[in-house]
């Protein structure tokens, strides 16, 4: 959240050098929503214009379309390809140029006319790198380790050794014999 | 701790700090020796360890792209990363996940056993079964593997009970938590294991054997260990009898050093060890160092790798717990009705869910992929690890295209599958299917081929030196003075994760350089 939060503080450099703004509202029912302060969130764009940011965002939910995860996971995403292209000018072309072919209707269309659009460009260099982009960051934030269940590192909870690395109870429990004992602590 | 003169021409000079140079370097130390260990990269500890994935990653591999050729599943999957190891004080036993099986009688016999199968270039092991398994014994004490020499087996996880539950309804016997370098209980001054995941991040209880936290801080007690991390050897060089004299480094400050020494010894891995020879060719060995057989990078073997997924109605949390701690062993035999030779692991496995869609999944994209990252909470998995058999074109040259930050080249690693591994993966992703819709899953996935975590057999050893590199102690038979450590010199792959064996090798390489050097023939 941090990426989300700073961007939105930093209005003085937005006006000076952003491209575009990429806004949203965190859905009421996101686990985030009582994490963070305010609900709305703006990434600001340091290559893309706000209609390539939406629809690259959209290619994104194409790519990974998860119900309920909250776009704010996916605008991390388009603040990386954003930033790749900002990097220089050979991949700011290659990506503004596949989104720009992908047309203005894009984010509006129907999943199963954005599929179809984003197959007839599967093999692009855009394509392969929006989606290895994706697989990258989608992932990695605590947006979506909340939305997935995923409960990260337990080093500092003491593990899992007492919290539940061996709770499930709807299958029968291992015998010692193929097993070991809990350690006495 | 000591800093040798880059002169002193008395020390041995051992390169890489894994589980092969790290252990030798502990026990050349303690048999009164001086040691200086390069290590390319940093040194990290419990207290430094990330406990993010993706900067875990960061903080241990090495990242160093190289160019790859050949069918293999990781030149699509992974094209400038063939193989996922450490650049690390410690090496790649800093993120292994601690599996410890032996190899079978079987298997270091596989040429007599599997027989003259086309395309393969299949050796019998140069040593007797006894004498390995005198060594598996010792190293399974040194580590403390779980369920040996009395060390309590790791309590099932929920991963473990789903695999269990599978595995006995589909007929298996041999299945239980693994041989693990890893405490089950406070051990040897380390801590033990809390469960937490993460073990390829590094272990932040030090439960994990690795020779970062074992070997290197008892050979710094030996006051005779010279550690250079961050320092990278980049070429051997021989005098004009041929023997190794010295080794050309890049300190941490990026500026060439050259290292004088009485013996060398290479534990880079499969893939850094034969780059490291062949670079270091001259007008003496034309081929790269050691290289008059022509089997320097050749031979080259990973394991028939793959994920197997199963998705439940119920949840798994398979994140929670140590990674490898449950094994099927039924499989790793050699019955041909199967279809194939060689045998293959069962072993329990998880991935952190960032890390899933990196090596965990097939290609895809949309709503059919997106739908497997949904069911994470309900994911059983487990990683087929399978033998591969050697092919002479398997193998690691030097990169004709990429170079790495001092200009030399890197590892061009190419690999075509041989049959055998095709017709062994298929049906090990079968019975892995079998046993997770035993357990009642509703839908089962295997992944694409992840990276190779486990390096072998391109300097491998033989007491023939037209047919190998070294000798069975891994001397190579051309320079009497340098060694070869790690993994490279394995004639064969087995099935087993390589690390137990490597270290077994080690031991019993340690023993005899003393007995030669002792003897004046060294």
């Amino acid at each position: 959240m941090n990426e989300l939060t700073h961007t939105t503080m930093n209005r003085r450099r937005f006006v000076q050098s952003a491209t575009g703004v990429l806004t949203g509202v965190l859905s009421a029912l996101s686990p985030l929503a009582a994490l963070v302060p305010g609900r709305a969130w703006a990434v600001e764009m340091r290559a893309l214009s706000a209609t390539q940011a939406a629809t690259l965002l959209a290619v994104i939910r194409t790519i990974a379309p998860h119900e309920g995860l909250d776009d704010a996971a996916y605008a991390l995403v388009v603040a990386a390809v954003d930033a790749d292209a900002a990097g220089g000018a050979d991949s700011r072309a290659m990506l503004t140029s596949g989104i720009d072919s992908l047309g203005p209707d894009f984010a509006k269309a129907a999943e199963a006319s954005r599929v179809a659009a984003l197959k007839a460009v599967e093999s692009s260099p855009f394509f392969q790198s929006v989606r290895v982009k994706t697989l990258l960051v989608l992932y990695d934030n605590p947006i979506a380790w909340a939305h997935f269940g995923y409960q990260g590192e337990a080093f500092s909870k003491g593990g899992y050794l007492l919290r539940g690395f061996n709770d499930l109870k709807w299958l029968p429990e291992v015998p010692l014999s193929a097993s070991g004992p809990m350690p006495v602590t | 701790m000591p800093q040798f003169d880059l002169k002193d021409s008395s020390v041995v000079v051992i390169v890489g700090s894994g589980a092969g140079g790290g252990t030798l370097a502990h026990e050349l130390t303690r048999r009164g020796l001086k040691v200086v260990l390069f290590e390319a990269g940093p040194r990290q500890s419990a207290a430094t360890f990330s406990q993010n994935p993706g900067e875990a990653f960061r903080q241990l591999t090495w990242l160093e792209p190289r160019s790859q050729s050949g069918n293999w599943g990781a030149v699509q999957t992974a094209p400038t990363m063939p193989a996922w190891h450490c650049r690390t004080v410690g090496g790649t036993t800093v993120h292994w996940t601690a599996a410890t099986p032996r190899l079978q009688q079987y298997e270091i016999r596989a040429r007599s056993t599997y027989g003259d199968i086309p395309g393969t270039s299949l050796a019998d092991w140069p040593i007797e079964y006894p004498e390995l398994k005198r060594w598996y014994i010792a190293t399974e004490k040194r580590m403390g593997v779980t369920r040996r020499n009395g060390n309590p087996g790791m309590p099932a996880s929920n991963n473990f009970k789903v695999m269990y539950a599978g595995a006995r309804k589909a007929g298996y016997k041999r299945v239980h938590t693994n041989y693990l370098a890893i405490n089950s209980r406070v051990r040897d001054g380390r801590g033990l294991c809390i469960q937490q995941g993460f073990c390829t991040s590094g272990c932040k209880t030090d439960a994990k054997w690795s020779t970062l936290v074992t070997e290197i801080p008892r050979a710094e007690a030996t006051g005779r260990l010279d550690l250079r991390s961050k320092c990278l050897v980049t070429r051997i060089e021989h005098d004009a009898k041929g023997r190794a004299s010295a080794v050309v480094y890049r300190d941490a400050a990026g500026v060439e050093q050259r290292q004088q020494a009485r013996l060398v010894c290479v534990a880079g891995n499969a893939v850094e060890t034969p780059r490291l020879l062949l670079m270091s060719e001259s007008a003496r060995f034309p081929h790269g160092l050691a290289n008059g057989s022509g089997q320097v990078g050749r031979n080259y073997c990973h394991h028939v790798l793959g994920f197997v997924w199963g998705i439940f109605d119920q949840p798994v949390s398979m994140w929670r717990g140590a990674v490898l701690a449950g094994v099927i062993e039924d499989e790793n035999v050699d019955n041909r009705q199967r279809g194939f030779v060689g045998g293959y692991h069962l072993e329990l496995a998880m991935v952190e869910l960032p890390t899933l869609p990196l090596i965990g999944l097939p290609y895809g994209w949309g709503r059919d992929f997106s739908s497997i990252i949904d069911n994470y909470r309900n994911m059983a998995g487990m990683l087929i690890n399978g033998e591969d058999l050697p092919r002479p074109d398997n193998r690691i040259t030097l990169s004709s295209t990429l170079k790495d930050a001092f200009g030399n080249p890197t590892a061009h690693v190419h690999c075509d599958e041989h049959p055998n591994d095709v017709a062994l993966r298929k049906h090990a992703q079968a019975q892995g299917k079998r046993v997770y819709e035993a357990a009642g899953a509703k839908r089962v996935v295997f992944s694409g081929t992840p990276p190779a975590t486990h390096q072998m057999g391109t300097a491998r050893m033989s007491h023939d030196p037209a047919l190998g590199v070294t000798n069975p102690f891994g001397r190579t038979h051309e320079v009497p003075n340098l060694f070869i450590s790690d993994g490279s010199v394995f004639p064969t792959a087995g099935a087993a994760n390589p690390t137990l064996t490597i270290v077994s090798l080690v031991l019993r390489q340690a023993e005899y350089i003393e007995r030669e050097l002792a003897a004046g023939t060294l």
